[in-house]
């Protein structure tokens, strides 16, 4: 059998499973370099007084605990606003829509929102918060920003798991008299609520990593403040502070440190990310 | 009794009418987003003239004669797009290959995880690594002043489509039927031929979107590319300082005011008009993808 294969043949083959393996294995020695560089520079610079402190110019040391906060702030105010939009959007779309061409409309608008680079964003929502809606450049603005662009992700995970949801349920509901929004409050979103998780953690994920957006939006300070106090002020979040420390600050110590914690984090959502789909999975195996 | 059927259908009609306009969000938000774009990009590119504009050659938005050129961003944009596609595509290519046939589950669903997290690593993360390891090696490496330039923005975008090429693949060549498969299999023909006569033409129109999602992410990139290209407004060079559009946005956006201002929503409004294409590229691919 082996014989009958050509050399040419048999060149191609090599050829083609060395390029293959070449290619994974040098993704493979990426992906451990970038986590190994990041944390190895990273790690010994998180001390307890870089996490707890703000920046001071008297005593000249660097704290990173407004940039948390705020970090933190967006993230609330953001999932806050991006939440009931799109898993409502998502409702409309998989259970009320009956004409295909507004289901066609709204779903080519969140495709196209989801293609649009974070930079344009950071443009429209200087222009549209900030200056239009009076907002100043604060952490609401950059929040309001970063809810267009995660309303795509919301409506997709959602509808992805509304239409997991058996139609036998719909119609047993219905069946025993219920209206239609008693139906959707009672059997078909708490069916879903883990799509609806899973759209959080994937917002949190691309909350926590963007900047660009955020440059414009909610500007780079680094002032303490309470919840309120701080959503109507301007902030830098953790990418941000990172981008500010390496580039224009030369902090190349506390820019590492902070991309540890990055990365950690990512780890962390991704984690919780596939344990839900995990979960999602059993159970409509079930 | 048929009352209380009045008022449950008004309530009905109420909530109906609040899920739609829920679901009109997103439209209107796009919409906000194009008109707010067109609207403030026109005038620079009315005063400077869209012929000045796109092809002059020199950018000088601070000098005492202002000149708005934008043709090295453009340029740049395209070159860094194109150089990033041609470095990251084989390999997301060969990746996706080797995970969706060849590779055993448990090295698989390990490569996998390790994808996801290279998708999720905030893009200042790789714009910092590149600066403190890319921008040296690169100035070392081919000796010369300095590293940050074209080079180094290229090989960061690369690394940085490689998950959603690698992603987007593996679900395109996971979709070829099995058939297929053992088809080319009872032929005679060995399994790497296989995957790469068989499964990959069947999978094309989804490496195609692959290979358009990487473009859309490789020319929307403005931090990572701010950190490790230097920022000057240069003709692109693969070793010299250069800007690209989104970056050409961002560094000057701090501080400008008045035409120069004006002249950057222009940019802007470029930069959406190339994402939209490649946005109508991206879809007619998958729609094609989704009919076969």
């Amino acid at each position: 059998m082996n014989q009958k294969i050509s050399g040419k043949r048999k060149a191609y083959i090599a050829l083609m499973r060395g390029l293959m393996w070449l290619a994974a294995a040098l993704c493979c020695a990426l992906v451990l370099f970038l986590i190994c560089y990041v944390l190895l520079k990273g790690l010994p610079n998180i001390t307890w007084e870089l996490l707890s402190t703000k920046p001071s110019y008297l005593s000249n040391t660097i704290g990173i605990l407004p940039d948390i906060l705020n970090t933190l702030y967006i993230v609330i105010a953001s999932l806050i606003v991006v939440l009931p939009l799109g898993v409502g959007a998502a409702v409309y779309l998989t259970e009320y829509a009956q004409n295909k061409k507004v289901v066609g409309v709204i779903e080519y608008a969140a495709e196209t929102l989801s293609g649009i680079p974070s930079i344009i964003y950071g443009l429209v929502g200087m222009l549209f918060f900030c200056q239009f809606l009076n907002m100043g450049t604060s952490l609401l603005a950059g929040a309001l920003t970063l809810v267009i662009m995660n309303l795509p992700t919301v409506i997709r995970t959602t509808q992805e798991s509304l239409k997991t949801v058996p139609q036998s349920y719909r119609e047993g509901a219905f069946g025993l008299g219920a209206g239609k929004w008693h139906v959707i409050r009672t059997v078909v979103l708490p069916g879903s609520i883990d799509g609806i998780i899973t759209g959080c953690i994937l917002s949190i994920g691309r909350i926590l990593g963007e900047s660009a957006a955020l440059l414009f939006t909610a500007g780079f300070a680094h002032a303490l403040n309470g919840f309120f106090d701080g959503i109507t002020s301007a902030g830098a979040t953790l990418t941000v502070a990172l981008y500010v420390y390496a580039k224009e600050q030369g902090e190349f110590e506390v820019a590492f440190a902070i991309a540890a914690i990055l990365m950690i984090l990512t780890f962390l959502i991704n984690l919780a990310a596939a344990l839900v789909g995990k979960h999602l999975k059993r159970r409509n195996g079930a | 009794m048929l009352k209380q059927n009045n008022k449950n259908k008004v309530i009905e009609t109420v909530i109906h009418i609040v899920f739609l306009l829920l679901g009109l969000v997103a439209v209107g938000f796009v919409l906000l987003i194009t008109v707010y774009l067109i609207i403030s990009g026109i005038p620079a590119i009315r005063q400077i003239g869209l012929f000045d504009f796109l092809f002059g050659t020199k950018w000088a938005s601070t000098n005492a004669e202002p000149e708005f050129g934008i043709l090295p961003f453009i340029l740049t944009s395209v070159y860094g797009t194109a150089g990033a596609i041609l470095l990251g595509v084989p390999v997301g290519f060969l990746t996706a290959v080797y995970l969706s046939k060849a590779a055993p589950p448990k090295v698989k669903s390990i490569m996998e995880t390790a994808v996801s997290l290279l998708a999720g690593i905030p893009s200042v993360v790789y714009g910092l690594v590149g600066m403190m390891v890319l921008v040296p090696l690169i100035r070392n490496v081919f000796h010369v002043p300095d590293g940050a330039s074209l080079l180094a923005a290229i090989i960061v975008l690369a690394i940085m489509i490689l998950p959603s090429i690698i992603k987007v693949s593996i679900t395109a060549l996971d979709a070829v039927p099995a058939e297929y498969e053992d088809a080319s299999l009872a032929l005679g023909a060995t399994p790497i031929e296989t995957y790469f006569r068989v499964s990959v033409p069947a999978a094309k129109s989804g490496i195609a979107a692959a290979v358009v999602l990487g473009v859309g992410r490789a020319i929307g990139e403005a931090m990572a590319v701010m950190m490790v290209a230097g920022n000057v407004a240069n003709m692109p060079s693969l070793f010299q300082s250069v800007r690209f559009l989104t970056t050409a946005v961002a560094s000057e956006m701090s501080y400008s005011s008045g035409l120069q201002r004006q002249a950057l929503f222009s940019i802007a409004l470029v930069l959406f008009l190339f994402i939209m294409l490649i946005n109508a590229v991206l879809n007619l691919l998958l729609k094609r993808g989704g009919d076969q």
